[in-house]
């Protein structure tokens, strides 16, 4: 479903291990080569990166018709969004509701997801001959659009038992046929189901080379000592991975907080509202309905949420780049 | 950069070497095939049966499911005739090229010019630009929509590709600084010293040394760029306002809400979109792992 791109973005950001590049500070500043060279991607980054962000952290505190600065309205737009827009945030139901609810289902069990199954899979698979076979089937959706993957997915779950497979499988046993993405008991569930399917295969290709860092006299040594395979997964295998774990759960967590194609196109955040999630109503706001005050509002939100894992990737690169 | 190809990897195998032995690691195994049986069946089965409905004729595909094709066998192409003409798929695609190919050439050589100027030129706050680029890595696009539209609106960019080049550019630069930095400066220094000493010119150093030495990570970043633009709606929804621009991710969008169960039609408009990543994934397989991989393990 994603870009693979962002995918590596954060944790490479993370994992990284810099070298410093020695007595650079010996050497004078060489202006003609560092404007030639640094000097279009710094106007690109400033024109439309650095600027409209700081252009959008205005907008949020201004009513914000048409996209322009016409009116400030302080944190009217922050309060509406937390207080005031079940769509939103809607903490009167049990459970409760709305876009940044369904953040939060997505975020606990599409990462656990993904990350459970592809330590399985990682697993599994290096015990066999067709490795190989198993780990490219697994990690071929992350090659397709989520676009495409939409169309997969809404085929699979057509509600008519001769167009939609699960329906289909549902009749053998005499169930259904249920309405998977038109039932607001089913919707998330649903999505989130497809978004893990697309997304194993990353946690696979990730946590397989992990598993193959894990040096094997370890290993036959636990099994000399009559260690069972239970024990060695326990004690072993899942603490030699935990750190590449925690990287990829950073990882699939920004890219819940992004989330679009798959519920614009599977959805379109319905039934009713019922699917939505932040970077839907971000465009819900903004190109649907216009309230680009509100829109920009959302966009902060968005920001702030990505702020710790920013600061997290500066750290771990400091700190890398000074060893 | 040195990461094996996980993809290749070869399997731990210890053989038993007498026939019992054998057997008796089949029997133990037979679990392991089957649950990884399953799980290649459930990762297999979607994809295929949106690829065998493709090539259904329409009235096959209404009265019944694509798991029963074997008993009926009747496959056409009319299917992708229908979309790639009258529902202007074919255009879709040219756009598709049109818009990928500049917003994967462009930040691929912009960035690798940054990447050079932040391992191998002295400049003031070079590294506090660099950590203000590893923090842009995670501002999220949606940041700039508002803004961007306000200057591209008026100068009439949308209407045309200007626009989608321009944010796919900016967009695509500080994953693309970030990752080619960290690979340039793992480069010999010697190398370049070399090259200085003997009076090459930072152009001749970036265009001789620098360039040709970092091919597989150049290699995976372009891959990643161009499948991501290749694949991306959100861009081109807010970007691409006119229809006869739109790629195929907006054409088949646009298809689902007129004809959302002409599964005939979104079958094959699915797959046209899907060939060339599946191609690019295939053929460059090694590359597009490499770079996922890219420092995320070690």
């Amino acid at each position: 479903m994603l870009d693979p791109g962002d995918l590596v973005k954060d944790q490479a950001a993370i994992a990284h291990k810099a070298r410093k590049p020695s007595n650079v500070s010996a050497e004078r500043t060489n202006w003609p080569a560092a404007l030639l060279f640094f000097s279009p991607a710094a106007i690109l980054l400033i024109i439309f990166l650095v600027y409209p962000t700081l252009y959008t952290i205005g907008l949020a505190f201004n009513r914000g018709r048409q996209g322009a600065f016409t009116e400030w309205v302080g944190l009217q737009n922050f309060v509406t969004l937390f207080t005031n827009d079940p769509n939103f945030i809607n903490l009167k139901t049990f459970p409760p509701s709305g876009a940044i609810w369904n953040n939060i289902l997505w975020i606990i069990f599409y990462t656990g997801f993904v990350l459970g199954l592809g330590l399985l899979v990682a697993t599994l698979a290096s015990r066999v001959r067709y490795e190989a076979v198993i780990k490219a089937i697994v990690f071929l959706p992350m090659a397709i659009a989520a676009t495409a993957l939409a169309v997969i997915w809404k085929f699979v779950y057509s509600p008519d038992a001769n167009t939609g497979l699960l329906n289909a499988i549902l009749g053998v046993i005499h169930l259904g046929p249920v309405s998977w993405l038109g039932n607001t008991a089913f919707v998330n569930s649903a999505l989130i189901a497809a978004g893990v399917w697309a997304s194993v295969g990353f946690a696979t290709v990730i946590l397989s080379a992990a598993l193959k860092g894990i040096p094997t006299e370890i290993l036959e040594a636990a099994r000399t000592d009559g260690a069972t395979e239970r024990q060695i997964f326990f004690r072993i295998i899942l603490p030699m991975v935990s750190l590449p774990m925690s990287v990829l759960a950073v990882t699939l967590i920004v890219n819940v907080v992004k989330l679009f194609d798959l519920i614009y196109v599977l959805t379109n955040g319905g039934p009713g509202s019922t699917s939505r999630v932040i970077a839907f109503t971000f465009y819900q706001e903004g190109f649907a309905s216009g309230q680009f005050g509100k829109a920009a509002a959302v966009a902060i939100v968005m920001l702030i949420v990505l702020i710790p894992v920013m600061i997290f990737n500066i750290r771990r690169f400091r700190q890398a780049a000074v060893v | 950069m040195t990461q094996h190809n996980a993809l290749a990897g070869p399997a731990i195998q210890d053989r038993p070497r007498t026939l019992s032995g054998r057997i008796l690691k089949v029997i133990n195994r037979t679990p392991i095939h089957v649950a990884l049986a399953l799980i290649g069946l459930i990762w297999l089965a979607p994809t295929i049966g949106l690829l065998v409905t493709s090539f259904r004729p329409r009235s096959d595909i209404q009265a019944t499911g694509w798991w029963e094709t074997l008993s009926t066998l009747r496959f056409t192409t009319e299917n992708y005739a229908a979309v790639l003409g009258a529902q202007g798929m074919l255009g879709a695609f040219v756009n598709n090229l049109i818009i990928s190919i500049p917003s994967t050439l462009i930040p691929l050589t912009i960035a690798s010019m940054a990447a050079y100027a932040f391992s191998w030129v002295k400049f003031p706050y070079r590294d506090s630009l660099f950590l203000i680029v590893v923090a842009l890595l995670m501002v999220p696009a949606q940041v700039a929509f508002i803004p961007l539209l306000n200057i591209f609106k008026p100068l009439g960019w949308t209407q045309g590709y200007i626009a989608i080049w321009l944010v796919h550019t900016a967009f695509a630069l500080p994953f693309g600084i970030f990752l080619l930095r960290n690979f340039f400066i793992t480069l010999p220094r010697d190398l370049i010293e070399a090259a200085r000493i003997d009076g090459s010119t930072d152009i001749g150093i970036f265009r001789t040394i620098v360039v040709p030495l970092s091919v597989p990570a150049i290699a995976a970043y372009g891959i990643f760029q161009f499948l991501w633009v290749w694949n991306d709606l959100l861009m081109a929804l807010v970007f691409v306002q006119k229809g006869e621009n739109f790629p195929m991710t907006r054409a088949i969008q646009n298809l689902l809400s007129q004809y959302g169960t002409e599964w005939n039609l979104l079958a094959a408009g699915a797959f046209l979109l899907m060939v060339v990543p599946l191609i690019v994934f295939f053929s460059l397989q090694r590359y597009f792992v490499q770079g996922l991989l890219a420092g995320s393990v070690k």
